[in-house]
């Protein structure tokens, strides 16, 4: 009975997920695009709400909300859908789809979407042999594997985005970085941008009289096309063509350097922007954080490095520890067990609400920047597919940040993981990342006050 | 050859609809075999008879300054777009027949436009929103082209078209639905080639004639147009 109940709350909440999901996709993700397949709006919304179901199943876990066996039934169930949902589902999607785009293809997508996903799964497989991450006795098609694999193409991920985020979010809020940047510059720019327009266009005046004259003289200029076209424009060409060719390459030329300038003069406008914006409260005050951010980040390639360095992977979690120092430190005295419950709870809480909303803001801006009209049916699955084995995995790194008592139900359903190995790659990938972002915006820095002291 | 005169018309609309292949296949009656992005803007040109046919003909560059971007650009974007929208002689907004937010996106569009040109002569916007008042008092000639015709299905076609209808209608511009991948659709004497000459000579007709207090010729009129004063705008 109870267990009823129970599967009737947790098929509630997914419903609310699932709903939640939708309305992000229609309003933020699609919001400049018409939907044309459902499918992909359904899949979407599908691996959103079995996700964050996850999620729930970890608070319910520390609050002890539901009867203990039903929450181990819901685990399992969702693990095993999330899995299909990763493993089979999405990809054979994303190559139905991108099979789709290619029109030479078009009759056979069926089959070349089926082929698609086979190489998918053969190097999915192949992924999980330099990594030690199983015990030799599982069988080949548990879910164990195919949980390894998903966890460490996500824990790669995270890090990824972790170590980028650290360096990124002091260099954009604090103040100090940003060029000084005038009207003037930015008139003097604009003014560069039009003559080079203007000079665009007489040229093409040129071109499109020339091509009149041609035209009404009766000799059709074709463009070589082919490869023999190409060797016949060796030997013979009409001299107005020969004219034209060359007033093109002019052309290409001045619309690269167009282009240049259009992308440094939106950099300028966005730079005095961001001046104004620091001058306001709300500037200054993330100009503030910006300062806590940077330490913060400091600290965390330093602990990063010393965890490699001396090969420890840290055994307590953050809150045990936490009370412990109270406790034994401070001498300050309370019911352990009861603080440490609801601690974690607001612990673990924080991180799964900030990590959800990050990875939904920057897939959003990404989505934003390279997605086409052609494209954008491809671009969201595969966004679904980072996200969701970005949240297998952090249900993966989770684990760490528990007290002992509620790891049990995690390393029970996920089977007997190496939970150590996940840990110390994301360290070394968060190091990778962090110490390359580093490097990538000294350099981007650097070399953009040089273009604007050029005369 | 460059002592001709010249119009300026922007093309504006979303990504992915087919500026560049329109304007290509405008200025040099030939279909663009590879589009791509278009970063800030590019520019064709056109050599347009001004009232062909007639003892009056004359020959005009027309420009055509394709924009690329969307409406929903970051700030700094629309304020470097905002220099192509200088003394702007004539509209042409792209939409995808296919996609019915690029169509609505077109008031977004004109307003960008049209706001950065009307502000000497101070109308009023309001927050952005699309009014009827600014269109029905607008100066400058407007087209509203419609692409992707090949891929609209013979059955839909009805309800499309009507729907493109309403909307050059609210833009107080005459329309043209076509397929840039497929030049007969401009061929001349063909209604759509009509209208686009007609489209153009009166670009030209008010960059150059109006200033000198010559009335419009027996142009159609629309209901909506005409009355009040003609206010003269800054071209240079």
């Amino acid at each position: 009975m109870s267990f009823l109940i129970d599967s009737s709350i947790m098929i509630t909440s997914q419903i609310l997920f699932f709903g939640f999901g939708w309305l992000f996709f229609m309003r933020q993700l699609f919001k400049d695009y018409e939907v044309r397949q459902y499918v992909v709006q359904v899949i979407f919304s599908v691996t959103f709400a079995f996700s964050c179901t996850m999620f729930e199943l970890i608070i319910f876990e520390i609050l002890k909300v539901l009867n203990s066996s039903s929450r181990y039934f819901h685990w399992k169930m969702n693990l095993c859908v999330i899995l299909l949902i990763l493993v089979f589902m999405v990809p054979f999607y994303i190559g139905y789809f991108i099979v789709s785009n290619i029109r030479l293809l078009h009759k056979q997508r069926l089959l070349f979407s089926c082929l698609l996903w086979l190489t998918f799964m053969y190097f999915f497989w192949k992924l999980g042999d330099p990594f030690p991450i199983l015990s030799p006795k599982h069988g080949i098609l548990s879910i164990e594997q195919l949980i390894s694999r998903v966890g460490v193409i996500g824990v790669t991920l995270m890090a990824l985005l972790s170590g980028f985020g650290a360096v990124n979010c002091p260099y954009t809020y604090m103040s100090y970085f940003l060029r000084n940047v005038t009207d003037a510059d930015i008139l003097a720019l604009e003014r560069r941008l039009l003559q080079t327009m203007d000079m665009i266009i007489s040229k093409k005046k040129r071109m499109a009289m020339t091509r009149r004259t041609m035209f009404q003289k009766g000799e059709v200029h074709n463009k070589p096309s082919g490869f023999w076209g190409m060797i016949k424009s060796v030997t013979t060409s009409a001299p107005g063509s020969e004219n034209l060719t060359l007033i093109q390459q002019e052309v290409d030329a001045l619309e690269e350097l167009s282009r240049q300038l259009f992308l440094e003069t939106a950099d300028l406008y966005a730079t005095k922007e961001r001046i104004e914006y620091s001058k306001t409260f709300k500037g200054k005050y993330f100009n503030f954080l910006g300062y806590f951010f940077s330490i913060y980040c400091v600290w965390k390639i330093f602990m990063a490095t010393i965890n490699i360095v001396f090969d420890r992977v840290g055994k307590t979690d953050p809150v045990t520890r936490g009370i412990e120092i109270t406790v034994n430190y401070l001498g300050i005295q309370f019911d352990v067990k009861f603080w440490s419950q609801h601690i974690s709870f607001i612990l673990v809480g924080i991180i799964i609400v900030t990590s959800i909303r990050g990875l939904l803001i920057t897939l959003t801006k990404f989505f934003y920047a390279i997605s086409s009209s052609k494209s954008s049916n491809v671009i969201v699955l595969l966004l679904a597919q980072i996200m969701g084995m970005y949240f297998v995995s952090s249900v993966l790194l989770i684990r760490m940040s528990m007290p002992l008592e509620y790891r049990t139900i995690i390393t029970e359903v996920l089977g007997e993981l190496q939970f150590n190995f996940y840990h110390r790659w994301f360290d070394v990938i968060f190091l990778v990342s962090a110490l390359s972002s580093i490097l990538f915006l000294y350099l981007a820095h650097k070399q953009a006050p040089e273009k604007h002291m050029a005369p | 050859m460059a002592s001709l005169d010249r119009v300026k018309v922007l093309v504006l609309g979303d990504s992915g609809v087919g500026k560049s292949s329109l304007v290509h296949l405008l200025c040099q009656n030939q279909v663009l075999g590879n589009p791509s992005w278009t970063v800030g803007c590019s520019v064709d040109v056109r050599v347009h008879d001004y009232k062909e046919g007639t003892p009056e003909e004359k020959t005009y560059y027309i420009e055509l300054w394709d924009v690329g971007g969307s409406v929903g650009s970051a700030s700094s974007v629309k304020s470097t777009r905002a220099v192509f929208y200088n003394s702007v002689n004539g509209i042409i907004l792209v939409h995808d027949l296919t996609n019915k937010k690029s169509s609505q996106n077109l008031y977004r569009w004109s307003l960008e436009a049209l706001n950065r040109d009307l502000v000497p002569t101070g109308i009023l916007v309001t927050n952005g929103d699309y009014d009827r008042e600014q269109f029905a008092d607008n100066q400058i000639p407007l087209l509203v082209i419609g692409t992707k015709l090949d891929q609209i299905h013979e059955t839909k076609r009805h309800e499309v078209l009507t729907r493109t209808a309403f909307l050059a209608e609210d833009f107080n511009a005459e329309e043209i639905n076509l397929d840039c991948t497929n030049p007969r659709y401009l061929a001349a004497g063909s209604s759509n080639a009509v209208k686009l000459s007609r489209f153009f000579d009166k670009v030209i007709e008010k960059r150059y004639f109006l200033r000198e207090g010559n009335q419009i010729p027996g142009f159609p009129d629309r209901k909506r147009f005409g009355g009040g004063t003609l206010k003269s705008l800054h071209y240079d």
